[in-house]
Order: structure tokens, then C-alpha cells, then sequence
């Protein structure tokens, strides 16, 4: 019986391949119950799940939810605007006191890089990360690498493009590693100013033309201007980055194939992709919400189960 | 290890099976309004000749299914690992008709008992009856009996009944062994 190499899933960065594969086989299975008339297995009826939100979220917290819901674990959830945090408690005494109530897994999303990695060294519950900061958010590049298989059979050997604002972006990070893991061969597009320079020494491709992108890619994953996290200008207007970065139906139907167009969420219409593309025929944007439950299924069944 | 006594040779389990299924045309009728479910993943390797040879015999398409019971395990938490999930292969309802429950062999009852929960998930059958190869009747945790059984083997709780399938193992039979390889 195969088994996680991880007590958490901190990042994509500190899991195996084998990992990888195991958690696609299991969310294969979830992904047919959630299918179900009756969408719920009792796996999880003796574990409490703490989803402690210290930044906004909409899709992924609703997401984790439902995954602990179907699989009947009972959850807590805590959001940092209406709890002690704006007291100044610190995170360690805030996720002890909501250990001491004796919950065995913590989801957390905080706005520090490394939160998780610092959690995982001082408590005992099991620690999934959902975001922290510009660093990794692994569920979403685990669905998004899970989607990727499901439409086109495997991911190894794919030529996968992410596009937009790679600096602020924890997806980007994570589906690069996870990519990377599986055998995919990864470009990164967007404004110089919206590139680390130390992606070049991730191994990836650095592009700044989106057309040319386009046509070399299979999958295009597109990213939104994260507004909220720049203090600076990166780029002098959104018009002007719609204008160079934007992706436009036309800009696909223009390509000699069809490929895959991809997005997180929140979708900026109009600034990394216009309404017609982000609609059309070539987008899995709900695929990758609906196997964002049964891969976050899989992550939870298999660190309860190595317990 | 040491070998394994034979319970049942190749021609013996052959038998076995023909006279399961001509047991259940004699219950069963000509399966209207009922179906087969295997659970994943022996027990299909018996559902599987069972569904084949009823359809020959009653000369039209029996419902047929498959059902993995992990995720409704009481011991999915194992010291090597989790339990490997299976398909279900499922696509109609169970709602309001007879079920007809296959597994290779009934030790503790709590495999059946998953099987029970899982089953639910698919709707509420009219009667759920279940089919086994081999009973190990003496070795019971919970109060689950099979409708109809290949044979019954009485054996101590340590002691391990292997059944070989000509599909993986290019052979038909059931085997006691003293203790679990």
C-alpha cells in the first residue's frame, strides 16, 4: 500500500513524484463519488478539520470545506478579520488554542511565505497549505496539473505556458515545481517587471511575447494581476496590459491548434483574459474547479490515513 | 512459507461456481428487476463468471456493478499505508431492487459491512442478499451470514485462505494456509 513521503503538504517543492501520481489515483476515485447522487463517504467521521483563513478566499476555502464535508470530517473555520489575530494574538498561541479543542488537521492560508513550514515544526496536527503569501499554494497546482491529465491524457512531455503575474503569484511557483515533476516542459510569460529573475534558475523558459507563447504551448495557464499585492506600478495601465498580455478569443482562434486555456481564479475579465476567451470552447476553468474538491479529497484521505 | 492445503482443486471450484448460479436461477428467477454487485477487488474476479454464466443461463443482460468499499472502511488508517481505492463501476440505481452482493471470502463480516454502507450511496434496494466462495464461519466479528456460500471452511483465526484465480495466478483454486504469509 502506497502512502504520502509527507506528514503535511507544505509545498510542491518538499513532495515526490510518486506522491504526485498517488494523489491523482486517489482523486481519480473521488472524483467519481462526488459524481455520486450521494456525494459523501464516511472516511474521515473521527477527524476535525481547522480552516484557518488569515487572508481572503473564496473558491479555495469553499472548496477545502466541501472536500472535509464529503469525506464527513467535522470542521472549524476561522477567518483573521473576526477572531483574536486582530487583538494581537500571535499564530502559534492562535492555532494552539484551536489545537487544544482537539482538532488533527490544520488548512491554513496566511499572508507570510513560510507560515506553514513554521507551524509544521511546533504543533502536531497535519498541515495543509492553501496559500501562503507569494510563496506555494500546492492544491491548486496539484488540480491543475490533475486537470492537465484529464484532458490530455498525461502531463509529461506537455508544453505548458503560465501567463501574467508571475512575482505575486504562489500558483505560479507550485505549478512549476509540480509541472516540472511530472515531465512537462514549462515556459513562463509576462512584463519583465512581473518576473523574478530567479525563475531563469527554476529551469523554466522566460518569454515576453504572448503570441509567440501561445503558439508554442499546449496548455496555457493564465494569471491574474494581483492589484491587491503591488505597491509599486509594474505596468502603466490595465488597458495597456490587456493590450500586450491580454489573451482575446481572436489571439486563439488564430493558432494552427486548439490548445487549453486555464485560470485560477479570480478572473479579471477584460485585463489577462477578455470574456469571449475566458468562455469559449477552450477554457476548463470549471473543470479545474470541480477537480479542485476531489484532488483536495484525496490530499486530506491520505495524511488522515498516514497518521 | 509452507504450502497450503487445497480446499477446493480447479475442477471442484468449476463446479462450485455451476451450481451457485443454477442455486440462484432456482431463487432468482431470471434476475428481472435485480443485479449483481461485486466488491472490488477479489470479489469481482468471482462476480464477473457468476454475472457471465447467469446471463448465459437466463439468455438476456443481468444489471451488473462493481463497488469499492475503502473509503467506508472502519480500518482505512493501516500501519502500511492507506488502502488503495478501486473503481466503482456503478451506472444505474439499487433503488427499490434486489441486490445480489458477491465477495470471494467472508471472514470478520466487516468487509460486508462496508458493503452495506457503500451500497447506500447507489439508493435503497429492496433485499440485498450476498454470495461468497468460501465461508469461514467460525471467525465472525460482526452478525453477517451469507445467503449462499461455495464452501464453508472452518479454520482458526490465525490460519489464511488464499483464493488463486486462473486470470492472475493461472490457476483455480482455494488454499489453507497455517498462518498469514
Amino acid at each position: 500500500m502506497k502512502r504520502l513521503s509527507t506528514r503535511h503538504l507544505i509545498g510542491i517543492k518538499n513532495i515526490i513524484e510518486d506522491d504526485i501520481h498517488l494523489i491523482f489515483e486517489t482523486a481519480d476515485n473521488f472524483k467519481e463519488v462526488i459524481n455520486r447522487p450521494i456525494k459523501k463517504v464516511p472516511s474521515l467521521r473521527d477527524i476535525t478539520v481547522a480552516n484557518l483563513f488569515f487572508e481572503s478566499s473564496t473558491r479555495t476555502r469553499v472548496s477545502f470545506e466541501l472536500a472535509e464535508r464529503r469525506l464527513s470530517a467535522d470542521t472549524v473555520n476561522f477567518a483573521a478579520s473576526s477572531s483574536s489575530v486582530s487583538k494581537g494574538e500571535t499564530l502559534l498561541d492562535t492555532v494552539n488554542n484551536i489545537l487544544a479543542m482537539k482538532v488533527d488537521m490544520v488548512v491554513m492560508r496566511h499572508p507570510a511565505p513560510g507560515a506553514c513550514v513554521y507551524l509544521s515544526s511546533r504543533i502536531p496536527a497535519n498541515i495543509i497549505n492553501a496559500g501562503d503569501g507569494t510563496h506555494e499554494h500546492p492544491t491548486q497546482a496539484l488540480l491543475d496539473a490533475f486537470s492537465i491529465r484529464e484532458r490530455l491524457g498525461e502531463v509529461a512531455g506537455k508544453k505548458i505556458a503560465i501567463i501574467g503575474d508571475i512575482l505575486h503569484s504562489r500558483v505560479a511557483l507550485s505549478n512549476v515545481f509540480c509541472l516540472q515533476k511530472l515531465g512537462a516542459k514549462v515556459r513562463v510569460c509576462g512584463p519583465p517587471t512581473l518576473i523574478p529573475k530567479y525563475y531563469k534558475d527554476l529551469g523554466v523558459e522566460i518569454s515576453h511575447d504572448v503570441r509567440d507563447t501561445l503558439r508554442w504551448c499546449d496548455v496555457a495557464n493564465v494569471l491574474r494581476i494581483q492589484l491587491e499585492r503591488q505597491d509599486i506600478k509594474f505596468f502603466p495601465s490595465l488597458r495597456e496590459y490587456h493590450q500586450y498580455f491580454g489573451i482575446t478569443r481572436q489571439m486563439l482562434l488564430e493558432l494552427d491548434r486548439e490548445i487549453v486555456v486555464m485560470h485560477p481564479g479570480p478572473i479579471n475579465r477584460g485585463v489577462e483574459i477578455s470574456s469571449d476567451a475566458a468562455d469559449g470552447p477552450h477554457n476548463i476553468i470549471l473543470q479545474q474547479v470541480e477537480n479542485g474538491v476531489a484532488v483536495r479529497m484525496a490530499v486530506l484521505y491520505l495524511l488522515a490515513a498516514g497518521n | 512459507m509452507q504450502p497450503g492445503k487445497t480446499l477446493l482443486d480447479r475442477p471442484r471450484f468449476a463446479l462450485t461456481i455451476e451450481r451457485l448460479c443454477h442455486q440462484l436461477l432456482e431463487d432468482w428467477g431470471d434476475f428481472s428487476n435485480a443485479c449483481i454487485i461485486g466488491i472490488q477487488p477479489r470479489g469481482t474476479l468471482l462476480s464477473n463468471r457468476i454475472h457471465a454464466r447467469l446471463e448465459q443461463l437466463v439468455g438476456k443482460k443481468i444489471e451488473y456493478g462493481k463497488l469499492d468499499i475503502t473509503f467506508h472502511r472502519d480500518d482505512f488508517r493501516t500501519p502500511d499505508g492507506p488502502l488503495a481505492p478501486h473503481p466503482n463501476e456503478i451506472d444505474f440505481l439499487v433503488t427499490d431492487k434486489k441486490v445480489l452482493l458477491i465477495d470471494d471470502v467472508l471472514y470478520t463480516g466487516r468487509t460486508i459491512s462496508a458493503a452495506l454502507a457503500a451500497l447506500n450511496d447507489y439508493g435503497r434496494p429492496s433485499a440485498v442478499e450476498l454470495l461468497v466462495l468460501a465461508d469461514r464461519r467460525f471467525n465472525r466479528h460482526l452478525p453477517i451470514q451469507p445467503d449462499y456460500f461455495g464452501i464453508a471452511v472452518d479454520a482458526l483465526d490465525e490460519a489464511y485462505i488464499k483464493v488463486r484465480w486462473d486470470e492472475i495466478h493461472g490457476e483455480d483454486e482455494i488454499l489453507l494456509f497455517d498462518k498469514k504469509p
